[in-house]
């Protein structure tokens, strides 16, 4: 059983809140779910799209086709109708159609009325707007309308008990003039889990792991951790500062880290540009630095409010100099929270600067999840404890010939604690030494690349012995490689997902591919260079055959993939 | 704790005679006269002759990027609210590279000391005009003379809303002491803006010449830095005199007050390992 629904208006009609408070139910039914959004950079007007797939089997990417689409205006109806399937559902409303009579591929909802009829505002036409959905997939309304208490319940009761009445009202109006029972869900069972979105993971994942400071400036997609964190802030004591450019982002970030607390910022592409001196002062004061690019299609503004992969290049060669840093990208909500947490403990192991790279697609899409287990994943300090230790003399750039230098926090010990972004002295000053500047680039670079080889985020893969073609993808696209690769029939397809992209999982990979030693190898990625087929021949000098690239600022969708495929490969 | 406790024995880079041995002198003096201790104080830098000091002091240090000091003194006065952060920074660093920092950090309130050692001109990259550079002064680059009209720091900072704006000369160092002791006694942003003579590249405005000029504000007969239209126009005294002293005063709530850190334990005392998500995730299902 497979259903899905595309809520589509333009900004501002509250397509978004719609697409969660469904997405909640259909998760409190046990069904699985994937919702993506296609919005544009407006506040008002344009058109925009909420699109769940909802199934039986774990869902981890969008399909192309739409079952039943809720077209909020009716340019909705033209620019979506293509996609609906033959046996399809478009729902509008009358008073905003020319699409009169309720067909079995029509369904007239007075939704306007309804609404006013609820509560005189048009603002609860996003409610009756749930209650068809509601009706229209069987669902419990009572369970419906708990969902909305949980999500309205802090706007105050009056407005509460107008968004169930509404509610109420479409469901009803949906159960008396809808008859068809073609997308009958139902409740399965009660489901477990959560349902959040990229960057809801990564805001949980920081918390979890102990941040005490987030410094950010507004850029979509990113802005949703800021928002997230923020939400919890007062509960959890942490401080969440809107900065007044990136700049000043990863500066406050790198002072805070300094002086003790585990920090973090987040961005887009073109504010990760400006941060680029920052992520290199990092790397010289040995400041850990835990930052998140959610990627959108650039260069310079491109689409705000799109997806790419094109920052790979940028991310690896970030900040003038050589150093050591790590790169995830995660793939999911689960690794969007696990490496989260990975990253501020890594980052303040090594005193490095570790990236998270998301993208809009990720950021945006929600799924049901179960957070991984976090006894797991450690959140042990790496600083000398607190409470005025006597290490006197300290050294903060100690050679210890391990690579590190035992890192202290200011006030804490006894001595003090010198930083500084001149190539310096163990003791942290100023110095010009051809020696110790030797010394001091094999510390902060190769020593540590070697010991993060140990560190690894190993690649996830299916099994690829007798595969003919192998994609090999990182971040956002690893549920639609999964899924495509068990959707193409008569082929053997497999696929490699890359949560760590740098320092790169060479010996991980090549032992992967050792299985299928006959297998075609192809990049699947969402920018116009195969930026990752470059960086793989790099590495281990294995060379893809070709590469499945995408760069329209859309995700790809199953269907796609799957037909891409077929289309390519199937005679070789 | 004396002055030689403030001292780091690192070897002073700074040409003979240069207007920043006062200041480093005097900051030392101010320290000694809060009864601080070393571990307690930060001091923040960026890039510049001036940003060398936090190195010839035996205190905390983090000497960051050109233009960047502002931001990183926030971020650890936030970290740690009991620290004392002072910031030594350059006009070029503070006004120029960081302009967007100096006047947002203003905004914000946070309990930090800015020292600016204000020689109207790039001493490190050797003798450029910079944001306080009088017009008409010729250097290797603006070789006709400066063109753009000068910044006036102590004018946009009381426009601001700052509420410790003072003006030092590192050739009267127990004055300037003084002001750094009540910077750093203020709630909040206090500005110092030092004249500091530059004896390699600013030939106008050197010792002799401020030595003719300057004279201390609290002499004053109508002094009162709690009028803002009496401190505007002593903030914009540049002529044969030139008052050196607190110009404004005003009490403000701090950042630290407004967001609630000065209610908690500072922040890198939180322990991290009994953190428990389960309430929040639960509320996303
Ligand atoms: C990003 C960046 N741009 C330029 C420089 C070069 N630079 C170093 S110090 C400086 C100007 C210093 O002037 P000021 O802040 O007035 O300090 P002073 O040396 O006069 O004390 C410049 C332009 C740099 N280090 N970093
Ligand atoms: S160049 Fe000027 S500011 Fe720099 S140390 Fe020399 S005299 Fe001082
Ligand atoms: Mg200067």
């Amino acid at each position: 059983m497979e259903i899905t629904v595309r809520i589509a208006g333009e900004a501002g009609q509250g397509i978004q809140s719609i697409g969660r408070i469904i997405c909640r139910a259909i998760k409190r039914h046990g069904w699985n779910l994937f919702a993506d959004q296609d919005y544009m950079s407006r506040i008002r007007g344009g058109n925009n799209s909420f699109r769940i797939r909802i199934s039986d089997t774990p869902c981890l990417a969008p399909r192309e086709k739409t079952d039943i689409l809720i077209a909020l205006n009716r340019e909705s109806v033209a620019i979506h109708e293509g996609t609906v399937r033959k046996k399809g559902l478009i729902v509008a409303d009358e008073a905003t159609d020319d699409v009169t009579a309720t067909t079995l591929r029509y369904f007239n909802v007075p939704i306007g009325a309804l609404a006013k009829a609820s509560g005189g505002k048009s603002l609860y036409e996003n409610s009756v707007v749930c209650g068809v959905i509601t009706g229209l997939l069987h669902l419990d309304p009572d369970a419906v309308v708990n969902v909305l208490k949980d999500m309205f319940g802090k706007k105050g009761e009056e407005t509460g008990d107008k968004n169930i009445t509404a509610f109420r009202e479409g469901n009803r109006y949906t159960r008396d003039n809808y008859f068809s029972d073609a997308f009958h869900l139902g409740r399965r069972q009660y489901g477990d889990g959560i349902v959040i979105n990229g960057n809801e993971a990564v805001a949980l994942g920081a918390v979890h792991a102990g941040c005490k400071f987030y410094s950010a400036y507004p850029m979509s997609p990113s802005t949703g951790i800021m928002a997230s964190i923020a939400r919890f802030a007062k509960r959890f004591g942490i401080v969440v500062e809107q900065a007044e450019d990136e700049i000043a982002a990863i500066n406050m970030v790198i002072g805070a880290s300094y002086a003790g607390v585990r920090a973090m910022t987040g961005t887009s592409g073109g504010g990760f540009a400006l941060m680029g001196e920052g992520v290199s002062l990092a790397a010289m004061t040995e400041t850990p630095l835990v930052v998140v690019d959610v990627q959108r299609p650039a260069p310079a503004t491109g689409f705000p409010t799109r997806t790419e992969q094109a920052d790979l290049d940028l991310l690896i060669h970030a900040g003038h100099g050589e150093f050591a840093r790590v790169i995830y990208a995660p793939g999911t909500a689960e690794e969007a929270f696990s490496l989260t947490v990975k990253a501020f403990d890594i980052a303040e192991k090594y005193q490095i600067p570790v990236f998270i790279m998301s993208d809009q697609h990720l950021a945006d899409s929600y799924r049901n999840v179960t957070l991984p287990d976090v006894g797991a994943l450690s959140r042990q300090r790496h600083v000398i404890p607190t409470n005025g230790q006597s290490v006197h003399p300290y050294k903060r750039y100690a050679l210890t010939g391990s690579g590190i230098s035992p890192r202290a926090v200011p006030s804490w010990i006894d001595d003090v604690i010198y930083a500084d972004s001149d190539e310096h002295t163990e003791e942290g000053h100023i110095t010009e030494d051809a020696r110790i500047r030797t010394l001091m680039v094999q510390k902060r670079f190769t020593m540590r690349m070697n010991l993060l080889s140990k560190e690894m985020t190993p690649p996830s893969a299916s099994s690829l012995s007798r595969t003919e073609i192998v994609l090999v993808g990182f971040g956002s696209t690893c549920g639609v490689m999964q899924e495509a690769c068990g959707s193409v029939s008569g082929m053997n397809v497999g696929y490699i997902h890359l949560p760590q992209v740098w320092p790169f999982p060479a010996e991980e990979v090549r032992t992967l591919l050792e299985d299928a030693p006959e297998a075609k190898i192809v990049s699947f990625e969402n920018n116009a260079a195969g930026q990752l087929a470059r960086l793989l021949r790099r590495e281990t000098g294995i060379a893809c055959c070709d590469s499945i690239l995408k760069y329209d600022g859309r995700p790809f969708t199953v269907d796609e993939v799957v037909a891409t495929v077929k289309e390519r490969y199937s005679s070789l | 704790m004396n002055e030689h406790d403030f001292e780091s024995g690192d070897e002073i880079a700074w040409c003979p005679g240069c207007g920043d041995f006062g200041i480093l002198s005097a900051l030392k003096d101010a320290l000694v006269q809060l009864g601080r201790t070393p571990r307690n104080v930060l001091l923040v830098s960026g890039i510049g002759q001036a940003a060398k000091l936090p190195h010839y002091m035996n205190c905390n240090c983090f000497n960051g990027l050109h233009g960047r000091a502002l931001p990183v003194a926030t971020g650890a006065k936030i970290a740690n609210k009991d620290l004392t952060v002072i910031v030594t920074t350059g006009d070029g660093d503070c006004y120029g590279e960081g302009g967007n920092h100096f006047i947002h950090a203003i905004r914000r309130n946070c309990d930090i000391t800015v020292v600016v050692h204000d020689n109207q001109i790039y001493g490190l990259t050797k003798g450029q005009a910079s944001p306080t550079t009088e017009p008409g002064y010729v250097t290797k680059v603006q070789l006709s003379g400066t063109v753009l009209e000068p910044l006036h720091p102590l004018e946009t900072a009381i426009a601001l809303g700052c509420g410790f704006v003072a003006r030092g000369f590192s050739g009267d160092m127990h004055h300037l002491a003084g002001l750094m002791a009540a910077g750093v006694r203020h709630k909040g942003f206090a500005l110092i803006d030092v004249l500091q003579p530059c004896v390699s590249f600013n030939h106008k405005n050197t010792f002799a010449w401020y030595r003719e000029r300057v004279y201390r504000i609290e002499e004053d007969t109508e002094y009162d830095p709690a009028d803002k239209t009496y401190a505007y126009r002593m903030a914009a005294e540049w002529s044969d005199k030139i008052p050196v002293g607190i110009i404004y005063r005003a009490a403000r709530p701090t950042y630290e007050e407004k967001t609630g850190i000065d209610g908690m334990p500072p922040l890198n005392q939180h322990e991290i390992d009994t953190i428990d998500i389960e309430t929040i995730v639960t509320e996303y299902a």
